[in-house]
């Protein structure tokens, strides 16, 4: 972990699912605290969007990747985004676009690095067949 | 088409929803009835975003979806009635103009006064008295969150099982 890195987002979604992406862009790049995961597991709909909140508080972060668009992950931080201004939802996230995340300037409007970051996410899907 | 499911969850629309059950079902429509989510228009935006192009999503109040569950059974395609509350199956239950023969117990998770069941299903004594009376009028009462996980019958809900 980097001491200087701040916080910049919350990674939120199924299962060991954030843990693990948080984890990866750790190994990856040493800036996994960067971003602060949160799962769904066993948490209802309020309690979704009550952790998210809590975090985005806490954390005094204004970004959050979710993993499925039609996930209660996303509907949570899009019902959070409802009421706060300035708060941007990725949904789709992967590790690429990630590791582009943290990789950003700090001082990039969150609005630029996070469309980079969708940019990296989508040119790194890829099919290959031999 | 009769409806292929009736699920509480007290998620809503979610994956295991619109993926989990969506996909292996083919489902075509799900008919959210929920009293605040059939007043809020920005709601209703966020669900309809959620699921493929697809698939539609409609929203009635309990009543309304009471009183025109008929017009969805009719419906060509797979259905599914989703509820966020215990007490809002036992009411279309009660009310539906056609009688619900089963109700699947998707997802109602933790919360102060509930007591843990299964691994997603935690329920206020007034919910599991509102499923025993759902069962009473008839209704196949079963917990099972994803189709690949084994169906729990209600009296092994209602004793707890950790599976």
């Amino acid at each position: 972990m980097d001491p200087d890195v701040a916080p910049r987002a919350i990674v939120a979604g199924h299962g060991a699912l954030p843990d693990g992406l948080v984890s990866a862009v750790e190994q990856i790049t040493g800036r996994g605290n960067a971003l602060i995961p949160f799962s769904n597991v066993g948490l209802g709909r309020a309690e979704i969007e009550s952790g998210l909140r809590d975090l985005l508080a806490l954390h005094g972060v204004n970004v959050v990747f979710t993993d499925l668009p039609g996930g209660s992950a996303t509907f949570a931080a899009r019902r959070v985004q409802h009421d706060t201004p300035g708060l941007i939802v990725v949904t789709g996230v992967s590790l690429a676009a990630l590791m582009d995340f943290v990789f950003c300037d700090a001082e990039m409007p969150a609005g630029e690095s996070t469309a980079r970051a969708v940019e990296k996410g989508r040119a790194a899907i890829a099919s290959v067949a031999i | 088409m009769p409806i292929a499911l009736y699920r509480i969850d007290d998620r809503l629309i979610h994956g295991q929803v619109v993926v989990g059950w969506g996909q292996p079902l083919d489902l075509g429509f799900i008919l959210l009835v929920d009293d605040a989510v059939a007043e809020s228009d920005w709601e209703q935006e966020l669900y309809r975003l959620g699921v493929p192009p697809s698939m539609d999503v409609y929203f009635a109040s309990t009543s309304e979806a009471a009183r025109e569950i008929a017009k969805y059974a009719s419906d060509r395609r797979t259905g599914m009635v989703l509820t966020g509350t215990v007490e809002a199956m036992l009411q279309l239950a009660r009310t539906a103009v056609l009688p619900i023969k089963a109700v699947n117990v998707g997802g109602i998770h933790h919360r102060e006064d509930r007591t843990q069941k299964m691994r997603y299903v935690f329920l206020t004594k007034g919910e599991e008295q509102d499923l025993r009376s759902m069962a009473e009028l008839g209704v196949v009462v079963t917990a099972q969150d994803v189709p690949s996980a084994p169906s729990h019958s209600l009296e092994e809900l209602l004793r707890g099982c950790m599976t």
